[in-house]
């Protein structure tokens, strides 16, 4: 059993030693998800968990909530997955993942647990489970992919759709904030923490090595664009996570024990961020958004730069 | 009754290439290579969703849904999307 004492008293070893990549030839050949899984044409659900699995290595165990991967994985009795899975109730991975870890560890295994959870799963309906295994210092790796809506059941609008973005059920596009998951992460205190973009897949596959790294909780959060939910044509998928982190709505950075490092990526876009209309444009939830929704937006990112700045500074 | 017979009754999914069908039914435009201008950076094969290109940069067009990130994505724009003839 790993209590939040023990976790806390062994937080400052790493469990495995981190080697240091930095060219792509240094990311394992082998592939978890083997051809194909049914995900939509140039989604980036699928390419994210490619390098999440590389990452993780065969040792490991995926706990999948209700989301786009549970419906992906192939048509019973075959799965497309090569690593095991669990697919559970949508407001119940993290609690699962809990006991898979407690019930690994005691065994003496050093499998990796790691849940696989969309916007939904995390920040609205999972997020009291989620909370939970945080506080209770479990060791396992909690992924959320973003795509900024419940994809999966034909784009209704979550707790993570930004501002002025449509969906289903905001056909006039959103009037409330995306909720700051990373913020309340970081007030649980875990380890790791870290933001990533499907678009940065060698960014994701080195903070997905460090987070296993760490025993207790860590948080990966990954912006996963959605070409039939943001209503762009498939090929720019990869462009739209770049555009989102070049002008700055999606920040890279990473917070080991509190302290905050922002990525080379998101350093440029602070000095010098791209239009936001850039990013917006090509999407269609974004057609006909208010002028003045924009600047609310723009302003929000400024902000959220000098807190980071600052954050980064004093830490 | 084995350990294994009991796990082969368990109702559990197993891993195989193909589990949801040929999905290069679905493609309406094909990724084509031109090799001349191709410089083999890879950055396709990194891209690609479906991990659908081998090492060689071949495009495996039994699996690949033809989404076109790798030619949007290509530096030397050495691929062009063709529409699939019915």
């Amino acid at each position: 059993m790993i209590d939040r004492r023990v976790a806390k008293a062994r937080s400052p070893i790493r469990s495995q030693p981190l080697q240091e990549l930095d060219t792509i030839a240094e990311i394992p050949k082998e592939e978890y998800v083997l051809k194909c899984s049914s995900a939509c044409a140039g989604c980036s659900d699928s390419l994210a968990l490619r390098y999440v699995l590389k990452a993780a290595g065969p040792d490991t165990v995926l706990v999948i909530p209700a989301c786009c991967t549970s419906v992906i994985q192939g048509i019973y009795p075959n799965t497309a997955f090569n690593v095991p899975v669990y697919n559970i109730a949508f407001g119940a991975a993290a609690a699962c993942a809990s006991g898979m870890s407690n019930a690994f560890r005691g065994a003496g295994k050093k499998t990796n647990v790691i849940v696989y959870a969309g916007d939904g799963g995390t920040l609205d309906i999972g997020i009291q489970a989620m909370s939970g295994a945080f506080e209770r210092g479990t060791d396992f790796l909690y992924i959320c992919y973003d795509n900024e809506a419940y994809g999966n059941t034909g784009m209704q609008r979550s707790g993570a759709t930004p501002l002025g973005a449509k969906t289903t059920t905001t056909p006039t596009g959103k009037t409330d904030f995306k909720k700051d998951i990373d913020g309340i992460i970081a007030a649980h205190d875990p380890p790791y923490m870290a933001t990533a973009a499907a678009a940065y897949p060698q960014d994701l596959f080195k903070k997905v090595q460090k987070a296993l790294s760490f025993r207790g909780p860590s948080f990966i959060h990954v912006l996963a664009p959605c070409p039939p939910g943001w209503r762009y044509s498939t090929e720019k998928t990869v462009e739209m996570g770049k555009l989102a982190v070049k002008s700055g709505i999606w920040v890279l950075y990473e917070r080991e024990y509190g302290k905050l490092s922002i990525g080379a990526q998101s350093k440029v876009a602070m000095k010098k961020p791209i239009p936001l209309e850039d990013y917006l444009s090509p999407q269609g939830r974004f057609k006909g958004i208010d002028p003045k929704n924009v600047e609310i937006l723009k302003q929000r990112i400024a902000k959220n730069f000098a807190k980071l700045a600052a954050e980064e500074a004093s830490s | 009754m084995t350990t294994t017979q009991k796990r082969e009754r368990l109702a559990m999914s197993r891993p195989v290439e193909g589990a949801t069908g040929k999905t290069g039914t679905w493609r309406v435009f094909r990724p084509v290579v031109d090799r001349e201008k191709c410089n083999a950076c890879g950055l396709c094969a990194t891209y690609c969703p479906d991990a659908a290109i081998n090492d060689d940069l071949e495009i495996d067009l039994t699996y690949c849904k033809g989404c076109g990130i790798c030619a949007n994505e290509c530096p030397k724009k050495a691929i062009g999307m063709v529409r699939e003839e019915k």
